[in-house]
């Protein structure tokens, strides 16, 4: 048993920590601290810095232009961001996309799509959800009915994140609906500029629009889009979430978000003291510094087997929701702790390069929407109930 | 024992009920929300006509209610439509201090209040007083003929439809209370939205000169006055959270009926089942502590404040339950800011945010519990 970090796995992280230094601007980081709604651009502009230095692609092999790291370089990574208040790289296209398409894309559809991913020409949406399949995805009803070399789709998904700034969408279409609900869904690969896509925003209890409803109208898709074998796309839909799994823990936010808290206690007063020295509120927040550092733990304990070459099995459905938990009750604190300022709300002051005036202290403006916005914590990604039935199947065998 | 509500109570309700049923759906809502001091003038002389807001006010101070559970049946019937009027403000707190404190020339606004045309909006704390109504740094200076107030004061609600403030401040004799008027000249109004709908101010006092006949009460009298005037405030709050948790209820019950997943209706599933329970029992919880509060409104002030304290806290931890399981039971849906739910959720969990949240009260009720252990010891 050895809780360290090894000389190399140091070394590595005091390379990406002079990487951020060097390369993560501070307008930037200020963004992501004051919990700002980033915008397209800050999002391109910070995957063109990282794929610049071979950083962008961590879950993916050397030979597709990733990294090659193993899942303790990973978290390595992955933590010194969120602690730098770095960005989070937008996932859909490269770790839910790519890792499908190598393992199940032909040759012609890896070579087109991922540098394109690489070089930021096209931004990914999975189209996954739809109003009548949300937990029950396999459910889901949009058709793809063949004609010639296209598939011609009708339906509608939705809670489709950053749709609306994407150039495709990865979609779980019906190709048979006369078999069982899960052997009937093929994966398609659809260009959102197809005449008949249309992207409708849905306006969140935050006021932010990061979601959409996308929906399709006698659009037409070429043959060559389909991934893998047509009625074989649950099996490529469960090899996804596998994927999208990863850092599901969230560790690094956990850690971020608690300086944070720590931060703003330092600055609210409470009874003529800063707020961490009124013993209630310090209380709760050990209560969670707790929970975090068992949880951190638990996480390198998975981490250590999936490096070890473990694939991650049911155990991370135990980590998104502990995970999940944890940044939820940080929220939750973030929101107490600034008091009576927890309640304006100047929404155009939330969006990127806003130059609405705030009220109160600058980092009070995002803590309530960032508590409402985080509910989506436990909901997606398989909801916290989801991965309540997993354990109990697939850990417990009840 | 009886829990029942008076006949006269009864009516209250049942006349306020239907009006709000009547006039405040989405699209009303959504115009008073959007609208730039946060309120209706319809709706607000429709409530002075209906006796709403005389309902607030006893009749010695030419009201027809100002009990607790006057106020009780009101706010819950606000709370569960989600009105984002700001009647707490002028109704309950302003106008028990006018009631309590006020000289007979102040004692005329009452009845404008009650009538609908004047709206006098307490504006008490400031940025680093978090809840504490006696942490004042907001200075009243004397000159010739009265006082110079400097100072700010932070999110008070109801702020922008305002004619009158409320101020507190400190000056050489301790701490005071003015009326002044809202756009007297210094008096800065910085106006926004909050997150639940309601629309608030800062309120900048830079060289504020106002007559000595501007100050509300006796120095000795104003803290255990903001008291009172906060017990009120709360017993409205909580009686608003109650009437937004069973409307929460109501819609994610419903959903739970008609969703289905897998094949059948969600509500048939046992672990949503024993969760919606749970939100059940909490509620009922919610609705006891409001009853202990309102019932004791007008007892000696260390019994009041410890159901003050006692409610605060409880419908503190019960609103965070209901709106955190009612949106979780709906998934995105209960996200999104065109379903109701959200304003339901967004009201509970900023009253939290509102004369104390679940930490003071918590704080406050040790004070009086470890006061009441240490009088028996002794």
């Amino acid at each position: 048993m050895d809780l360290n970090y090894s000389a190399d796995e140091l070394a590595f992280r005091d390379e990406v920590r002079a990487f951020l230094k060097e390369n993560l601007s501070p307008t930037l980081s200020e963004k992501v601290r004051l919990g700002k709604r980033l915008s397209k651009t800050d999002h391109e502009e910070w995957h063109a810095t990282l794929n610049t230095r071979g950083w962008l692609a961590i879950n993916w092999p050397v030979e597709h232009g990733g990294t090659g790291w193993n899942a303790v370089y990973r978290h390595i990574f992955e933590e010194e961001l969120c602690l730098a208040d770095a960005p989070r790289t937008v996932p859909f296209g490269l770790s839910m996309l790519a890792p499908v398409l190598m393992k199940f894309g032909s040759k012609a559809q890896q070579d087109h799509f991922l540098p394109r991913i690489l070089d930021g020409t096209d931004w990914w949406c999975q189209g996954y959800s739809e109003p009548r399949a949300g937990s029950d995805l396999a459910s889901l009803k949009t058709r793809a009915v063949r004609d010639g070399d296209h598939y011609v789709v009708n339906g509608q998904k939705t809670w489709t994140t950053l749709g609306q700034h994407a150039d495709w969408i990865f979609c779980l279409v019906r190709t048979d609906a006369e078999v069982k609900a899960q052997e009937g869904i093929s994966f398609l690969l659809i260009d959102m500029k197809t005449p008949g896509v249309t992207v409708r925003p849905i306006t969140l209890i935050d006021g932010g629009q990061e979601v959409n409803e996308v929906f399709f109208e006698d659009v037409r898709v070429p043959v060559a889009n389909l991934v893998g074998e047509e009625n074989k796309g649950w099996t490529y839909a469960k090899y996804l979430l596998t994927h999208e799994r990863t850092n599901i823990a969230g560790v690094g936010f956990s850690t971020a978000g608690l300086a944070h808290l720590k931060e703003i206690c330092t600055k609210q007063m409470s009874g003529g003291k800063p707020l961490l020295e009124n013993p209630y509120f310090a209380g709760r927040i050990a209560q969670i510094e707790i929970d975090l550092m068992a949880m951190a733990t638990t996480n390198l304990r998975m981490i250590a087997k999936a490096a070890a070459g473990q694939a991650p099995g049911a155990e991370s459905s135990m980590l998104k929701i502990k995970g999940t938990e944890i940044r939820q009750a940080i929220n939750d604190l973030t929101r107490r702790a600034v008091g009576r300022y927890a309640m304006p709300f100047v929404s155009e002051g939330l969006d990127s390069g806003a130059n609405a005036q705030g009220v109160g202290p600058d980092y009070a403006s995002s803590v309530s929407p960032g508590y409402f916005n985080n509910r989506k914590l436990s909901i997606f990604g398989g909801s916290n109930e989801i991965q309540r039935n997993i354990i109990s199947k697939a850990i417990l065998g009840l | 024992m009886d829990f029942n509500h008076s006949e006269e109570r009864r009516m209250l309700q049942e006349t306020l009920h239907r009006y709000l049923s009547d006039n405040y759906g989405s699209e009303q809502r959504s115009a008073a929300v959007s609208h730039g001091q946060g309120y209706s003038e319809k709706v607000w002389s429709d409530f002075a006509e209906l006796g709403v807001i005389g309902a607030l006010f006893a009749e010695a101070d030419g009201g027809f209610g100002g009990g607790g559970f006057d106020i009780a049946v009101v706010f819950e019937e606000l709370g569960r439509i989600a009105c984002v009027e700001p009647l707490m403000a002028s109704g309950v707190m302003a106008g028990h201090l006018l009631s309590v404190l006020g000289s007979d020339a102040q004692k005329v606004m009452v009845g404008e209040v009650i009538a609908g045309d004047l709206k006098v909006v307490p504006a008490l704390e400031e940025p680093q007083s978090r809840y504490d109504l006696d942490a004042v740094e907001t200075k009243a200076e004397q000159i010739d003929y009265g006082y110079r107030l400097n100072g700010t004061k932070s999110v008070v609600i109801g702020g922008p439809s305002a004619d009158k403030l409320i101020l507190s401040a400190r000056g050489d004799e301790g701490l005071l209370l003015f009326v002044v008027d809202a756009d007297a000249a210094g008096v800065e109004r910085y106006s926004y939205p909050n997150l639940d709908g309601y629309h608030a101010s800062d309120i900048a006092l830079v060289n504020v000169e106002v007559p000595t006949s501007a100050r509300l009460g006796a120095s000795q009298a104003v803290l255990p006055a903001l008291e009172a005037a906060r017990a009120a405030g709360v017993v409205a709050v909580c009686a608003e959270a109650v009437g937004a948790m069973d409307a929460a209820k109501d819609l994610t019950v419903e959903y739970l009926r008609v969703r289905t997943q897998f094949g059948r209706a969600l509500g048939k599933f046992q672990a949503l089942q024993h969760r919606m329970s749970t939100v059940l029992i909490e509620i009922e919880q919610a609705r006891s502590a409001l009853i202990n509060v309102a019932g004791h409104l007008s007892a000696e002030p260390s019994l009041r404040d410890k159901h003050v304290s006692a409610a605060k806290n409880l419908i503190g931890r019960v609103a965070q339950l209901v709106c955190e399981e009612t949106i979780q039971l709906h998934g995105g849906i209960g996200m999104t800011e065109e379903y109701a739910l959200g304003h339901y959720a967004k009201r509970l969990m900023m009253i939290d945010h509102q004369l104390g949240d679940v930490d003071y009260h918590l704080e406050r009720f040790v004070g009086v519990m470890q006061a009441e252990a240490a009088q028996e010891i002794s």
